[in-house]
């Protein structure tokens, strides 16, 4: 079962690379690109017989390792059986 | 369905001709198979196989007391006392970086350092070479920084530090930058370990990285130019992984101390081919692999795949007879698996199985000394007459000294580099004695009294107007470098960069640059351990100034005695050594001022440079200088206001004058002219006699011209005033040259 | 006295900090491999710099878990004095044996030059002989030491004395310029509330010889001698060369 793990910083946390990112595109052009913040996208290929206890598993994996939660937050994503959602 | 080896298109696009083909079927006796074209079109390929430029290398000098291995190996190596060696290369890896430049950059300096741990010795300082197109360029902006990004990401990630290196900026770069980098290791002399295959029914082991598909044909890429289609070309830019490397880089050395090897080589360009190939060549034996037991990061890889593949960091290794587990075990602790992926043969050839089944059968030697060995044929190009003509009178008005200098020490080329460096550890491992920035970069050998100093260094514009003295230029520039910091050049490594060989006129080029190198090493008697050549360097037809650098290793005995650039304290005189003519051919001035590139390069007197050179050693081994800067771009009076920057007291100094003839002109050709063979040095006050009989000794012209102190860079020539600066000012200038170029327009890394 | 020196897969300065504490400092030094799963008779640990599994996911993320760790953490929770150098205050931060986390330098540059610290409190086995308000001269090397603490977290660490080291200009004054990095109250290093585990992203064993450009970080490798001493009962010879891996 595929789920995706969204990591981002809290954002209270000053994101210099979502910064430049954003004035990158606005020198490019992109004039209404307001704002960017910038994280982790994690895919991660787990065993579970169920939605449920893939989401947990990856949950599990994100508290421990993935996000680190002085800085970071995160949600999960279980893909729907068969293809993206 | 298999395509039609024979056919023209399928000749081509592996980067062969159609005689080389031809030779193939002869070598073999039969039609190549696929696997078997594509190794040809590897080993081949001109990055590979050197094939025009072997004939006019043999003539370089590469022997002496101090060698102890010369080219032909992953690296070459000199004795420097105390039972060690100086193991140490340059390569390029230019073409990728245009593509990538951060992973093409990042993998060129993960390339070095395993030719360097490769030969069992400790990497512990890098350098690089690099040359830019104009940085007014965002593209060149954004190409300079993903390269800079890039030698960082991968140096300081694995531990090296980088500790100095040059960078020059031409339009003839925009679309050919050039990235050369320089890696030196330190191992026992008698504990070096060769890239070779022996003993009949040796296991041979792969360990690193698992094989993928990047960097197909990133050799035959290498050996050809850009155009329009270059950009379709299947993306052939590998991605380095240092941390891996650090692994496998311990994880050998450990290997190695146990004597348990016989062989070992890493994999680079062409990949498993090359590393096979070679180290049965070296041995006189074959080497015979199954695929099927490459490990592999990708589903369905054919053998031409994997035997073509330049993922990064892995390793070929031969075990001695019944150490196979001890290898493995080492290996293990670092998370690494040795895998047994084949045999050392009686026969002599290069078998590739899958899966049990011979897929490719070819003699090592076919693929390594019997490639194939071009005699380009070369002339004198028609560009050359016209652009060695220069005349001063025809440039208008000089502008006032003060403003050249200003302009001089705001030109990227010039300015300081420190917005690279910085990105660059340069301290790790604590034996950094000379930072970036400040000439050689200069490292301790701990447990020594010892210490190496480094210098890589070239001057296109020189070679560009005259290949023969160019060449020289470049070679007594990177010795003199060195021998500022009061090291005896020792050995040096060559990185050959030059446009299309097939065109005569290029061909003149390298041929004349090497006949110059090779004139120089043997007059300073600095033995060349090896190198590398990059030739194709054009795009659209139009090629990179023809740019040989030369990287040179000196040795200093009493690591104390290290002399450094900038000025110590007030009232110490300052003395000229060499002598200086009116010579602005090919200088900074002309192209920053006048935007040219003509006339002649400075005059070089072999002897008299040799001179110079034994006078800044001894001055070194004497205590008696206390600063010391060679001349180079900008003339004498750039390398002055170095020498005052850093927090110095300023100086004060008057230039002999040099008459030029033309009006105006005079300030000009004294203050930025090039002459070769010059060095600033400074010694503490009543010291002059000391300094100036040392240079008379050798026959070196010498003269005080001026004295530390007064918080300005006062210039003269002649005795009239002409620059009169507050050392803030220009420090100012020459520092935020490079950065401000950058920080208006932030370049997402 | 003896050091440890935790070597992680990728560290780096491993050697460095081990070189600082045998051949200028003269004491014990010895090296500990991170699967190991005992210090053995450690009596100041090291978590040195580098790139520990390659910086990747996050710095320090991965090292934390390393089985060495958990006895590193009972060593420090037993009051023993634990140094974390760059990369080994990353992996602290991580394995929460002190507060806060690491970002990107706001640069977003590897920044590699010498820097200015001011050392704010003298009572811990790294600053024992120091000065209050002493600036030392030291290298950073670091792509991520951009200190982060949520304001609340910041108050207290302050309130507490907890903040070691703050970056400085050359005249010892606080400034924006003088902050490498980017990090918050220019926070170079700081303490746990026990003030026995102290981290900070300048590399003092990188100090430790004028040849090298500055000796300022020796002061803190001596104070960490300095306090063993005042703790080592009388009579008990201090260990010379290390029974541990050298």
């Amino acid at each position: 079962m595929r789920v995706r793990v969204f990591v981002t910083l809290k954002p209270s946390v000053f994101d210099p690379q979502g910064t430049t990112v954003a004035e990158a595109l606005h020198t490019l052009g992109f004039a209404s690109v307001d704002g960017v913040r910038q994280g982790k996208y994690f895919e991660l290929d787990i065993a579970a017989s169920s939605p449920d206890e893939a989401r947990q598993v990856a949950t599990d994996a994100a508290d421990k390792l993935l996000a680190n939660p002085v800085i970071e937050s995160y949600r999960v994503e279980v893909e729907a059986a068969g293809g993206s959602r | 369905m298999t395509p039609d080896v024979s056919s023209d298109a399928v000749i081509e696009r592996h980067g062969l001709t159609r005689e080389e083909f031809e030779k193939i079927v002869g070598m073999l006796g039969r039609q190549p198979t696929l696997t078997e074209l594509g190794i040809f079109s590897v080993m081949w390929s001109e990055h590979c196989s050197y094939k025009s430029s072997r004939v006019h290398l043999k003539t370089l000098p590469t022997t002496g007391p101090r060698v102890l291995q010369g080219p032909g190996e992953n690296a070459g190596a000199v004795d420097i006392g105390d039972g060690l060696a100086a193991v140490f290369k340059i390569e390029s890896h230019n073409h990728p970086s245009f593509i990538e430049p951060y992973q093409g950059a990042a993998t060129g300096v993960g390339g070095i350092i395993r030719d360097i741990f490769t030969m069992g010795a400790r990497p512990i300082a890098l350098l690089n070479s690099l040359r830019f197109g104009e940085l007014d360029s965002p593209l060149v902006r954004r190409n300079m920084a993903g390269v800079v990004a890039g030698i960082a990401g991968y140096g300081n990630s694995i531990g090296i530090p980088t500790v100095g290196g040059e960078i020059a900026f031409d339009e003839s770069y925009a679309g050919n930058p050039l990235v050369n980098v320089f890696c030196l290791g330190i191992s026992k002399a008698d504990e070096i370990i060769k890239g070779v295959a022996s003993g009949v029914g040796n296991a041979v082991f792969y360990v690193g990285s698992k094989t993928g598909r990047d960097g197909i044909h990133g050799a035959t890429m290498a050996s050809a130019e850009f155009d329009e289609k270059s950009a379709e070309k299947r993306p052939a830019v590998q991605v380095g992984d240092p941390f891996m490397e650090k692994l496998l880089l311990e994880a050998c050395l450990e290997v190695m101390k146990t004597d348990a090897l016989v062989g070992i080589q890493d994999m680079g360009a062409a990949g498993l081919t090359c590393s096979t190939c070679e180290m049965g060549a070296r041995g006189g034996a074959g080497v015979e692999i199954d695929v099927s037991l490459v490990p592999q990061r990708e589903t369905g890889m054919t053998p031409y795949e994997i035997m073509l593949s330049e993922s990064q960091e892995r390793m070929l290794l031969v075990a001695k007879p019944g150490r196979e587990a001890e290898v493995q075990a080492i290996f293990e602790k670092w998370d690494l698996h040795a895998v047994h992926i084949g045999t050392v043969t009686p026969d002599g050839l290069l078998r590739v199985k899958e899966r049990g089944t011979v897929v490719a059968e070819i003699p090592n030697t076919a693929l390594t000394d019997e490639a194939p060995l071009y005699r380009r044929p070369y002339s004198e190009p028609d560009y050359l007459r016209e652009a060695q003509q220069l005349s001063l009178a025809e440039l208008g008005t000089p502008a006032p000294a003060a403003e050249v200098l200003r302009r001089l020490l705001a030109s990227p080329t010039v300015a300081s580099k420190r917005w690279v460096y910085r990105q660059y550890d340069h301290m790790v491992r604590t034996n950094t004695l000379v930072m970036p920035g400040m000439g050689a970069g200069v490292v301790r050998i701990k447990d020594t009294t010892r210490a190496l100093a480094l210098s890589v260094d070239c001057n296109g514009r020189f070679v560009y107007l005259d290949p023969f003295v160019g060449a020289q230029l470049a070679v007594a520039e990177a010795a003199r470098n060195v021998a500022c910091a009061g090291a005896l050049p020792i050995g040096a490594t060559n990185c050959l960069n030059f446009g299309n060989p097939q065109k005569p006129d290029i061909m003149w080029q390298f041929v004349r640059a090497v006949e110059g190198m090779g004139a120089a090493c043997r007059a300073l008697d600095i033995p060349i351990t090896g190198g590398n050549v990059s030739l194709y360097n054009e795009t659209d037809g139009r090629g990179v100034l023809p740019t040989p650098v030369l990287g040179v290793v000196g040795l200093i005995e009493d690591a104390s005695r290290v002399v450094r650039r900038p000025f110590q304290a007030a009232g110490d005189a300052v003395l000229l050594l060499g002598s200086s003519a009116n010579e602005l051919g090919g200088s900074e001035y002309l192209k920053t001022i006048h935007g040219l590139i003509r006339g002649v390069p400075p005059a070089l007197d072999l002897q008299r440079e040799a001179a110079l050179q034994r006078v800044l050693v001894a001055g070194a081994a004497q205590g008696l200088f206390k600063s010391a800067h060679d001349c180079a771009e900008g003339g004498v009076a750039v390398t002055l206001a170095e020498c005052c920057f850093g927090g110095t007291p300023g100086a004060d100094a008057d230039l002999p004058r040099v008459a030029t003839g033309v009006p105006g002109f005079d300030d000009i050709a004294t203050l930025f002219g090039e002459s070769a063979s010059r060095a600033v040095v400074s010694v503490a006050a009543g010291h002059e006699q000391a300094a100036l009989q040392l240079a008379q000794g050798q026959g070196v012209p010498a003269v005080v011209i001026g004295r530390v102190g007064g918080g300005r860079v006062r210039l003269s020539a002649g005795g009239r005033a002409v620059v009169d600066e507050p050392v803030e000012a220009l420090e100012r200038i020459w520092d935020g040259a490079i950065g401000q170029r950058f920080e208006r327009q932030q370049t997402v890394a | 006295m003896k050091f440890a020196v935790v070597v992680f897969p990728g560290s780096n300065c491993d050697h460095d900090a081990y070189y600082a504490v045998d051949q200028v400092l003269r004491e014990g030094a010895g090296f500990v491999w991170h699967k190991e799963t005992s210090l053995g008779d450690a009596d100041a640990v090291i978590l040195p710099g580098g790139f520990a599994h390659g910086d990747y996911l996050r710095t320090g993320a991965i090292a934390r878990f390393s089985p060495i760790m958990a006895d590193v953490r009972r060593f420090a929770d037993a009051g023993g004095p634990v140094l974390g150098i760059c990369n080994g205050f990353q992996v602290l931060l991580e394995a929460g044996l002190l507060p806060g986390a690491m970002l990107r330098n706001d640069s977003l540059h590897f920044r590699c030059e010498h820097v200015h610290v001011r050392v704010e409190h003298t009572d811990t086995p790294f600053t024992e002989a120091c000065r209050q308000g002493q600036v030392l001269r030291m290298p950073i090397a670091h792509g991520e030491g951009n200190y982060y603490a949520e304001p609340d977290v910041v108050a207290h660490l302050e309130r507490n004395r907890q903040v070691l080291f703050r970056y400085v200009d050359a005249a010892g004054r606080e400034t924006a310029d003088g902050n490498p990095n980017g990090s918050v109250a220019n926070i170079a290093g700081l303490c746990n509330e026990a003030r026995n585990v102290v981290g900070l992203m300048p590399h003092p064993e990188r100090a430790c010889e004028l040849a090298l450009g500055s000796a300022d970080g020796l002061v803190m490798l001596q104070s960490a001698v300095r306090w063993f001493a005042r703790r080592a009962p009388a009579g008990v010879a201090v260990r010379g060369a290390s029974s541990l891996s050298a």
